[in-house]
């Protein structure tokens, strides 16, 4: 018998939820590199993505491009009064308090989205129809090639931003070094708030367009964030390749394990690598090519 | 949330304020376990819903032999623990006649024992065949058996020629239970399982194990699980173009499904209580009358469809009292009745119990419907 189509389709599975994890951990690497914590409030506003899209486009009837841009502009102003409420009042707390605080938040946000849109889970609509595409032997849907396209532009605009505009730069520069960035002038403080602007909005956009293809509900953010957080330690918490081919590579072999080894096994998997890699190689898996960490 | 909760608090001050204003006996106490918050908050809550309706239509009718009724609803959030906590409350603090619910087979096996030392009848709300299966004295229930639903689509696939399935099934209680009741009847009905699969209860995606159930040469997919993972799945063989009949389980019976998979959901077919086809039942139905009654005052209260996990409060509700309308109001009375009853035409099935059965329902509980056209369309 011929498996190639098979694994084929595997990997394509694969590659489109590592797409989400990678992005996810996008999140999770530019706080990271900002702050020095790990917001696990981040799967939160992959929720809040999915969740504000069905809103403005099921229930007010919003056509799809401006419920994207205003499911990404209110996560965005969420994130922004996150860092201004819970995080920068605290600005000399131990890490461990600001981790404990973002996990606080987490269920704070997930609560709150329970109350306004209840306990169910919603079907959003696909970007561009339902019909599978077939490529040797195998199906895709338009929506993953949405997730590809979507996931390709948001970390080519983050390499160009980081690395050739003169806020991305600042911002480099805060992560290596925070004290010589605020003696060269550059503030912080709204590097801090940025990094939480960028990737709540990065996280919103990943329930995006993620939502269609799983449905959403007010409790997803848990399981996504986790994952993100696999994607970014694989990657070694660097906010550039490293976090893609982790996400990549996560997603990879959830499905190729749920589909050759036993699909009850499909989290632990993740979480299993999780553990060795933090026991192995808690600096990343591909940490000698990069010297910095944004 | 708040509106609902403002509703219950003035209902249940109407109810205390008409107790009260009654100068005729003391009402009737009835105690309700359901898991209306939590992972199963979809059992619980249109349970709840409709227990708190019917207790207010009978005192609206003037109550059982002009005494009213009260209902004393707790919530187990799916927890064992604190069904425990909430029916020791219900026994010792507010002194019920009985009690209903709870909503999953996990509650209802921890409180059976505290039922049992406190001799109070309990008419669970939950499917699990150990609930009844060997039977307690004091404990009956109106959810229909696992083994009932499976052997309808059995029975189905054997006239449709269909011998070789794939199954896939939840790992959780719901569907290990199923997935037992699968394996255990296959046999008995000439049919082999050559693709046992699960998925977990918070997967997004199935196409792993679709893809190599397609690999496998089954002639049909049977899934179980509650929402929303076989919507998933139904998608999932949607987009991996797996044209193999899929079938489902009760466990989606509700309009949400539909509303889920999308027009993925078009003609799975699956096993369900009669409330969700009651306009297409034929007129000598014995259920018709209530299922229509049902449904209709459950919009006209919620304003969304009544289900078929509603019923199963609806059910225990009227099971409880018919029994106090033929023997009185005393826990042991209303023991010996519910045992005694006979032919009744209530939400999910005509319940007969004995001695010997505290299920009451046999394999025509079940009727098999299509989904077409976003709706349900009975199989014949």
């Amino acid at each position: 018998m011929d498996n190639s189509p098979q694994l084929f389709q595997y990997v394509l599975s694969g590659l489109s939820n590592g797409a989400i994890y990678a992005l996810i951990g996008f999140g999770f690497a530019i706080i990271y590199n900002a702050t020095g914590i790990i917001n696990f409030a981040q799967g939160e506003f992959v929720m809040l993505g999915g969740m504000l899209t069905l809103f403005f486009l099921v229930f007010l009837s919003f056509p799809l491009i401006p419920a994207i841009v205003l499911a990404i502009l209110i996560s965005t102003v969420i994130g922004i009064a996150f860092e201004r409420l819970a995080i920068r009042p605290l600005k000399n707390a131990t890490p461990l308090s600001m981790v404990i605080i973002t996990i606080g938040a987490s269920i704070l946000i997930r609560g709150i989205a329970m109350l306004i849109w209840g306990k169910d889970t919603h079907a959003v609509p696909a970007f561009s129809g339902n019909d599978p595409l077939y490529i040797a032997g195998a199906t895709i849907l338009p929506q993953h090639i949405w997730i590809f396209a979507i996931t390709l532009l948001i970390i080519a605009a983050n390499k160009i931003f980081f690395n050739y505009s003169i806020v991305g730069k600042a911002m480099r520069a805060c992560a290596y070094n925070s004290q010589a960035a605020s003696l060269v002038g550059i503030n912080v403080k709204t590097m801090v708030l940025l990094s939480f602007v960028i990737s709540s909005a990065i996280g919103s956009m990943a329930g995006i367009i993620i939502a269609p293809l799983t449905m959403t509900s007010f409790d997803v953010g848990i399981m996504l964030g986790l994952k993100g957080f696999c994607a970014v330690i694989i990657g070694g918490m660097s906010s550039g390749l490293g976090t893609i081919m982790g996400g990549l590579l996560l997603g990879l072999l959830e499905s190729l394990g749920a589909g050759y080894i036993s699909a009850s096994y499909k989290d632990a998997i993740a979480f299993i690598i999780l553990l060795l890699i933090l026991f192995v190689r808690p600096e990343g898996l591909f940490k000698q090519k990069e010297t910095e960490r944004v | 949330m708040l509106k609902k909760m403002l509703g219950l608090v003035v209902s249940m001050m109407v109810v205390g304020l008409m107790a009260g204003s009654s100068f005729a006996a003391p009402p009737i106490k009835i105690g309700a376990l359901f898991s209306v918050s939590g992972p199963a908050s979809f059992l619980g809550e249109p349970e709840r819903n409709t227990a708190e309706m019917m207790v207010d239509e009978i005192n609206k009718a003037g109550g059982i032999k002009g005494r009213k009724l009260e209902l004393i609803v707790y919530d187990t959030q799916a927890d064992a623990t604190k069904a425990v906590q909430a029916a020791n409350k219900l026994i010792k603090d507010d002194k019920v006649v009985a009690i209903i619910g709870p909503s999953t087979t996990g509650d209802t096996m921890a409180i059976i024992p505290v039922v049992e030392k406190a001799e109070i009848p309990l008419v669970s709300c939950a499917a699990g065949i150990k609930i009844t299966d060997p039977v307690k004295k004091w404990v009956f229930k109106t959810a229909q058996n696992d083994a009932l639903a499976v052997a309808r689509i059995f029975d189905y696939l054997k006239k449709q020629k269909i011998a070789k399935i794939a199954i896939l099934t939840v790992s959780d209680g719901f569907g290990s239970s199923g997935r037992e009741q699968l394996v255990a009847q296959a046999g008995k009905f000439g049919i082999q399982i050559i693709s046992d699969e699960t998925y977990g209860p918070k997967d997004t995606d199935m196409t792993a194990q679709l893809t190599k159930i397609r690999s496998g040469g089954a002639q049909a997919v049977v899934c179980w699980g509650t929402n929303p993972g076989p919507a998933v799945v139904a998608r999932n063989v949607q987009q991996l173009g797996i044209k193999l009949p899929l079938y489902m389980s009760h466990g989606v019976s509700s309009l949400k499904f539909i509303d889920l998979a999308g027009p993925a959901a078009e003609g799975i077919i699956l096993p369900s209580g009669r409330v969700v086809v009651a306009n297409h039942l034929p007129k000598n139905d014995p259920q018709k009358k209530a299922l229509l009654n049902y449904v209709d005052n459950y919009k006209k209260h919620y304003k969304v469809e009544g289900d078929h996990f509603g019923g199963h409060a609806y059910d225990a509700i009227m099971l409880i009292k018919g029994a106090i309308e033929r023997g009185g109001d005393s826990p042991a009375a209303i023991r010996d009745q519910l045992e005694k009853t006979s032919k009744f035409a209530g939400i999910g099935g005509t319940f007969s119990y004995s001695s010997q059965d505290h299920a009451g329902l046999t394999s025509d509980a079940f009727v098999l419907v299509q989904i077409k056209n976003k709706g349900w369309t009975l199989l014949k």
